[in-house]
């Protein structure tokens, strides 16, 4: 079985191109030349010279030893929170502002739900001198002021989605609207896996530099480069795809996609996908979305505003429905005690995304000479405030 | 034949489509709104039902597909509404809105309910052609429920002849690439990009959508393409207070001269 994209766009009975024919011509152009772009020989050093000069790559893969003391067993943390900008959201705007260059695009717009992404994009396009429009959320614009004020420092034109509920799912409806209406000039910077294809592949494409540098490090520092388990959290998915992307393939590496369950699967303030979802088209992809029984969809929920997205990309879909990858939630607490131990333990203070994947760690039977990678998706600066509110701080 | 396919083998020029958001301005208003319409001279219509997520539409759109879903509006509800609406509506009647809902509702149930309540097409933006051909087509055509495309300045012809040869109704010609609510602006620009259409002598008519408002801009449309659709301006009628039929009536009189 192929877990990947397939000449239609599909991976299994997920993804496609479910887009209004007023983006076709983009989405188009994309699909014709994305491979081709990305493949080619100055693409490839470009990007990785920048990966490793601007942003600081490879980022370290850390054996946490009193983490791994408490488990039980090896726990590696792939150090995506030492890259520029503070998470792995980096890689993925490098590519795409590259690959906007070589498609003779001026106009950069994006979307960004914490504001992760949209400092990512706003830093690369102050890196290549190309405007920067972003679509966040009204409701987010006010919870997250620092990373705002971050990108209106680096040159972006940040623009409140005052939509829908105002937050990253409306923020999205607005930088596609903005896409349909600047059909020319302008090229989109999806921040995640999700969206028409080819965006979910590229995106997984360019954000498999962490699972390419774990294998190597993981050979370097173990002898072997399988893992028993690779593990990450999963809003839309972009740190989990990329983290899965070479042991996709390696059926005896166990994938674990932690997806946030907020004050409980059941009380109706989660976001937890797969388990709540159902499949459906959201921003262009079939996938598994959270929706009404009548197709509308439902507000999710999270503490962790990067994981506050109701659907999955289409591939966590069919990882998911083929059972390759086995997803599981967290909930808002758990995830910031998580946070907190290994901020004790290890003296890194972790996002709160990321703070779900370790918080699964509980829940695992791990023996003595399992080898676990965590993928530390970003650094938890931008929490701090929620961190000192949950712990009285 | 339908009677979208009967109306565009008796008329040719100077139709006029108007859309409104089902469920808006309240919840039972959308029948009543279809039979003041027809009153008032409108050649066919199309009723959307909402979603959520609406990229496609401007503000005007938005709000209304919001307000009629805080309402209770779903596709069972507007079915529903619509049960008896050949016993008072002759005119075509197009549904309008997301692929997502019509998944959800299930597609069979959704041409078969269709074709019950006197449904002739339907209009799905984010419905990708090549989908729609392999998974929708044959239904749609068991049940006779066209299915309409949109078509944009960026389209290309090699598309618009595939679209042409899927098409058994009318191509919908968006007078710009942009989501509803604009104001047309007919330059030289779209002049051209509708005189290229129109020279593609295309098997369906054409329909100039997208930015219609007033007499002028319907006219203007008029010149390339057998009518031309209202929605936002149209939209912005029902909010207005007042007795929404002397509303319409008012509103339609401007286009019946």
């Amino acid at each position: 079985m192929s877990y990947f994209v397939n000449e239609r766009g599909y991976y299994g009975d997920f993804g496609g191109a479910y887009i209004p024919e007023m983006l076709y011509p983009n989405v188009e152009e994309l699909r014709q030349q994305y491979l081709n772009i990305i493949h080619d020989e100055s693409f490839q050093h470009e990007f990785k010279a920048l990966l490793k000069d601007y942003v600081g790559r490879p980022s370290p893969l850390y054996l946490a030893k009193r983490l791994s003391q408490k488990y039980g067993a090896n726990i590696f943390l792939k150090r995506e929170d030492l890259n520029h900008t503070g998470a792995h959201k980096i890689n993925n705007t490098i590519g795409q502002i590259l690959l906007a260059e070589r498609l003779g695009k001026k106009r950069i717009i994006a979307e960004t739900g914490a504001g992760q992404h949209g400092v990512a994009t706003a830093t690369v396009c102050a890196l290549r001198g190309l405007e920067c429009v972003v679509y966040m959320g009204e409701v987010d614009i006010k919870r997250q002021a620092p990373n705002v004020a971050r990108m209106k420092m680096l040159g972006a034109k940040v623009v409140p989605a005052t939509s829908g509920s105002k937050t990253l799912k409306d923020a999205t409806n607005e930088a596609m609207r903005d896409w349909i209406n600047n059909p020319i000039d302008t090229h989109y910077i999806i921040g995640s896996v999700v969206g028409p294809h080819p965006y979910p592949d590229m995106v997984s494409i360019f954000q498999s530099v962490i699972s390419e540098e774990t294998k190597k490090q993981l050979l370097e520092q173990t002898g072997k480069d399988q893992p028993d388990y690779v593990m990450a959290c999963v809003g839309g998915g972009s740190n989990a795809a990329g983290m899965f992307y070479h042991f996709i393939d390696d059926e005896n590496v166990k994938l674990i996609a932690v997806e946030a369950a907020g004050k409980g699967v059941n009380s109706g303030f989660s976001a937890a996908t797969t388990l709540l979802g159902k499949e459906g088209v959201l921003h262009g992809s079939r996938s598994i979305l959270m929706q009404t029984p009548d197709g509308q969809v439902v507000e999710p929920h999270s503490v962790s505003a990067g994981l506050d997205y109701p659907g999955i990309g289409p591939q966590h879909a069919h990882l998911f429905k083929t059972g390759r990858g086995k997803y599981v939630s967290i909930t808002d607490d758990e995830s910031l005690n998580a946070g907190l131990l290994l901020t004790q333990l290890e003296g890194i203070i972790p996002a709160i995304e990321s703070a779900h994947a370790l918080a699964y760690l509980e829940y695992m039977d791990l023996k003595a000479d399992e080898n676990v990678v965590v993928c530390l998706s970003g650094r938890g600066d931008k929490d701090m405030e929620t961190y000192m509110k949950h712990f009285n701080l | 034949m339908n009677r979208l396919q009967q109306l565009f083998k008796n008329k040719k020029k100077n139709i006029l489509s108007i859309y409104y958001t089902a469920g808006y301005p309240n919840l039972n208003d959308t029948l009543q709104i279809a039979e003041a319409l027809e009153k008032s001279g409108a050649d066919f219509l199309e009723i959307g039902f909402p979603y959520s997520d609406p990229v496609a539409d401007g503000p005007t759109i938005q709000a209304s597909s919001k307000q009629s879903l805080d309402q209770g509006m779903t596709l069972q509800v507007l079915f529903d509404q619509l049960k008896d609406l050949r016993k008072t509506v002759t005119i075509p009647i197009l549904l309008m809105g997301y692929v997502n809902p019509v998944l959800q509702y299930g597609v069979e149930n959704f041409c078969k309910a269709c074709a019950e309540t006197g449904i002739d097409g339907c209009i799905i933006p984010d419905l990708p052609m090549y989908e729609y051909e392999e998974m929708y087509h044959t239904c749609f055509e068991e049940h006779g429920v066209s299915n309409i495309f949109l078509v944009t300045p960026q389209t290309s012809e090699e598309r618009i002849r595939k679209i042409d040869g899927l098409s058994n109704a009318f191509i919908y010609l968006l007078s710009s690439a942009a989501t509803t609510g604009k104001n047309l602006d007919v330059s030289a620009d779209a002049r051209a990009y509708f005189s290229r259409i129109k020279a593609m002598e295309l098997n369906n008519p054409l329909m100039i959508g997208f930015g219609i408002s007033d007499k002028k801009t319907f006219d203007s449309a008029n010149e390339y393409a057998s009518g031309a659709i209202i929605g936002s301006a149209f939209v912005k009628v029902l909010a207005a207070n007042g007795d929404i039929e002397e509303n319409i009536k008012g509103f339609m009189k401007e286009f019946m001269g």
